[in-house]
């Protein structure tokens, strides 16, 4: 790779005036020996099963395993369609499409991890969104999976994408700045405006907890997923709008990872803390399980 | 080196939910130990620790697992049904909680394996987003990702051993990308742990396999 970090990949970028996209792909070729039709055509197939995701989620009646979640993704999309939403119709329908396929992946349904499973809804959420919102093709999509995939390479091997390793900040987080720094990228922004929505996004989420209620990837799991998607497109609109991160993207990574390591291991996807530990997130606990879990 | 490589190692795997390293990574784990261990087992102890001992009933941990040493891959339709599936091969899976141990990734599983008078034991983390790291295999500290194709290869230490299974791979035109020797004393047991950039194909393992000091040759391939 010839990046490590955010402003190296910038740096990349800009010496040869291409988008992040297109130095993801030629690294990824040269990492693998594969074609870059090779290399696309793999994308392309992720890009299927997240889109085949996202329509499960709003036209089947998705149920968990636990009976505690689904069908919301099926009420916020309906609400989208009566066209008065406050947000707006299209961030209201990214909500939708994100919350459609985290209910699948509860529903231990087929999806792609982006970059992780609980944080799996956000990239189809903002993706399908401007899909209609900027009239995009599924190749430009597609292309827009490997920005995304680069801002989540420097973050993975410079901090975490692990709830149990940094919280939720390293998995919703991390799915937010991949999420709006591809949105910068599709909506014709630069490398450098894609990695400021990148450092924006994720500085709002930092010290987010992962405490999953009964250890499932459902509550707040989901939910987070939902508003995940409205972030990254408010952080891509905000950095097209020529707003930079005063804290560079790269230390925000940074601090995203120092925050992780000061964590208490409850607040790391154990289930011992926050909101798994509150009166009805025990009570949950015990009807799904009866004491079994807590004997593990 | 960087532990997640390239754009598939953060968008992917594609795979049956609900948790990317308490399903996913867990069943590229149990399958790693699968792989390594050349068939079949017939009884699996699994000792979990961190995050996979508190939650691993939620997430499916368990029947992750179950479905990697059933060789399945993370988007098997199968997943849900694992334990069903190993039950009627008569095959005896038990899991425990580990001593917290801080040295340890938050979500690592010990697994042990055994079939006829063969048995094996793996040591290995799930680092997020699906990805996976084994630590320790026949008790030699290793660090095999299964992103890129691997032999792992168990063999008597004497001399000329390392020369021979070189030039196996390089007749076959394989470059070597990784590789790690250990062994436990001089002349005692050693192992090798080598990636390459093409996976080998049958008649170089065939051949690697046939060399007197090696005892076996495990193929790992990237998932």
């Amino acid at each position: 790779m010839r990046f490590r970090n955010l402003a190296e990949l910038v740096a990349v970028a800009e010496q040869e005036k291409k988008p992040m996209y297109e130095i993801m792909i030629e690294e990824h070729v040269n990492e693998t020996g594969q074609t870059r039709e090779q290399v696309i055509q793999t994308m392309t197939d992720s890009f299927d099963v997240m889109v085949a995701s996202v329509q499960r989620g709003l036209t089947e009646d998705i149920k968990s395993f636990s009976g505690l979640t689904g069908g919301d993704a099926k009420r916020v999309y309906e609400y989208a369609q009566k066209g008065k939403t406050l947000l707006g119709k299209q961030a209201t329908e990214a909500v939708a499409m994100a919350l459609s396929t985290s209910e699948v992946n509860a529903a231990m349904g087929l999806v792609v991890a982006t970059p992780t499973a609980g944080s799996c809804g956000i990239l189809p959420g903002v993706l399908s969104s401007l899909r209609e919102s900027l009239g995009l093709e599924k190749e430009q999509l597609v292309l827009g999976m490997f920005t995304a995939a680069a801002v989540g390479y420097v973050v993975a091997n410079n901090a975490s994408i692990s709830g149990a390793g940094g919280g939720c900040q390293a998995e919703v987080g991390s799915a937010t700045a991949m999420a709006a720094a591809a949105a910068v990228e599709l909506a014709g922004g630069s490398p450098e405006q894609a990695i400021q929505a990148a450092g924006l996004a994720l500085k709002n989420v930092l010290g987010l907890v992962c405490d999953p209620v009964a250890g499932l990837v459902e509550v707040p799991c989901i939910i987070r997923n939902g508003f995940g998607s409205v972030l990254a497109l408010a952080g891509a609109d905000m950095a097209l709008a020529g707003v930079r991160s005063v804290i560079p993207p790269d230390e925000v990574i940074l601090a995203m990872y120092n925050i992780g390591k000061q964590m208490p291991v409850e607040l790391r996807e154990t289930a011992m803390g926050g909101l798994a530990t509150t009166p009805t997130g025990k009570k949950i606990e015990k009807q799904i399980y009866g004491d079994e879990l807590n004997e593990a | 080196m960087s532990s997640f490589r390239h754009s598939f190692d953060i968008i992917g795997p594609v795979m049956i939910g609900p948790s990317s390293s308490h399903t996913a990574g867990a069943a590229r784990l149990g399958r790693m130990a699968r792989s390594l261990f050349g068939r079949q087992p017939e009884v699996a102890e699994i000792t979990l620790y961190g995050s996979f001992a508190k939650t691993y009933k939620g997430h499916g941990t368990d029947v992750a697992l179950v479905a990697g040493l059933l060789d399945f891959e993370t988007h098997d339709p199968r997943i849900p049904d694992s334990l069903k599936i190993a039950e009627s091969l008569d095959f005896h899976v038990t899991f425990r909680p580990g001593r917290p141990n801080p040295d340890f990734h938050p979500n690592t599983a010990r697994i042990s394996l055994k079939a006829g008078e063969d048995a094996f034991e793996l040591l290995g983390c799930s680092i997020g987003g699906g990805a996976v790291e084994v630590l320790e295999i026949y008790g030699f500290q290793v660090k095999i990702t299964g992103s890129y194709p691997t032999l792992v290869i168990p063999h008597a230490d004497r001399y000329g051993v390392v020369a021979a299974v070189t030039a196996i791979l390089s007749a076959h035109q394989l470059n070597i990308s990784t590789m790690e020797v250990a062994r436990r004393g001089r002349g005692s047991d050693a192992l090798m742990v080598i990636g390459t950039d093409e996976m080998p194909p049958d008649d170089a393992v065939a051949a690697i396999q046939s060399l007197d000091a090696v005892r076996q040759v495990a193929r790992i391939n990237p998932s």
